[in-house]
């Protein structure tokens, strides 16, 4: 399977009709963490389901990029989802279709997936 | 790292933190030669000396708040556990080229693995980047 020029073309012609968006125009931001913890966990499907669930859902207005390490390696792969005006969120040891879940749920529909994200409840251990 | 692809995507996002506006990815399977080399340069805003001496030295990262820097040095192991090796070029003015080098049929090779979604997701999550690919097989 091998990547054709044109091919790279086409993906480039594409985003580059959302670029104007990172001047502030988006609506959601999507930043998944891609340092080398991040990438060794798997971050590269959750980008790439992230991206397809933007394609899929026609969703111009939402940017996804990526981000460095975050210094919670173990919690890897991770992705901090903030809709403007909002605090940023974020979702801890995704998986391709916790992803879908809160693509649906939080970008779209503005509702954060607790179960996903990264701190819930009280600090107490039991 | 489970294959080279995600090496190569890993030393890529090294490029973007480094401010590089064009990245290459170069893959050359010389079967005659039996050896495969993955070539990544940017014009990012490059090391000196000094960094270039401690850049493969997991202990070594220019992250603040940060003590381990493990891409380089993965990727260099990756190469040698192959019977290759990483080598590292870079000026301030001109940017890095890694380049790693594998014995292609070393039982201990990794994989080329994904390298197309490894290019499409660095393209759509980097649209104000130029990514140029190349792979050839002789």
């Amino acid at each position: 399977m091998k990547l054709k020029p044109e091919d790279l073309d086409k993906i480039s012609e594409k985003m580059r009709s959302s670029t104007t968006l990172r001047e502030g125009k988006g609506r959601a931001w999507v930043t998944v963490h891609m340092g080398t913890c991040g990438i060794a966990a798997g971050a590269r499907k959750i980008l790439k389901t992230f991206l397809d669930q933007k394609e899929e859902k026609n969703a111009q207005d939402v940017i996804i990029t990526t981000s460095g390490c975050a210094g919670l390696c173990s919690h890897e792969p991770m992705a901090t989802v903030e809709l403007k005006g909002e605090a940023p969120v974020k979702y801890v040891n995704l998986s391709p279709e916790k992803v879908k879940k809160v693509f649906a749920d939080h970008v779209m529909d503005g509702k954060i997936v607790k179960d996903y994200a990264l701190a819930k409840g009280s600090e107490r251990v039991s | 790292m489970e294959d080279i692809s995600l090496h190569i995507l890993d030393i890529a996002e090294n490029s973007i933190n480094a401010g590089a506006t064009s990245v290459d990815v170069e893959i050359e399977e010389d079967q005659r030669n039996d050896l495969l080399t993955v070539k990544i340069s940017d014009n990012g805003k490059g090391m000196d000396e000094d960094m270039i001496k401690k850049a493969a030295d997991p202990f070594y990262t220019t992250k603040p708040g940060k003590r381990v820097g493990l891409g380089l040095s993965l990727f260099a192991h990756s190469a040698r556990e192959a019977g290759g090796e990483l080598k590292v070029i870079s000026t301030r003015e001109g940017g890095t080229v890694v380049t790693a080098t594998f014995n292609m049929s070393h039982p201990d090779r990794k994989p080329l693995g994904n390298v197309q979604e490894t290019m499409d997701v660095l393209k759509a999550s980097h649209p104000e980047i130029e990514f140029k690919f190349k792979h050839t097989r002789f």
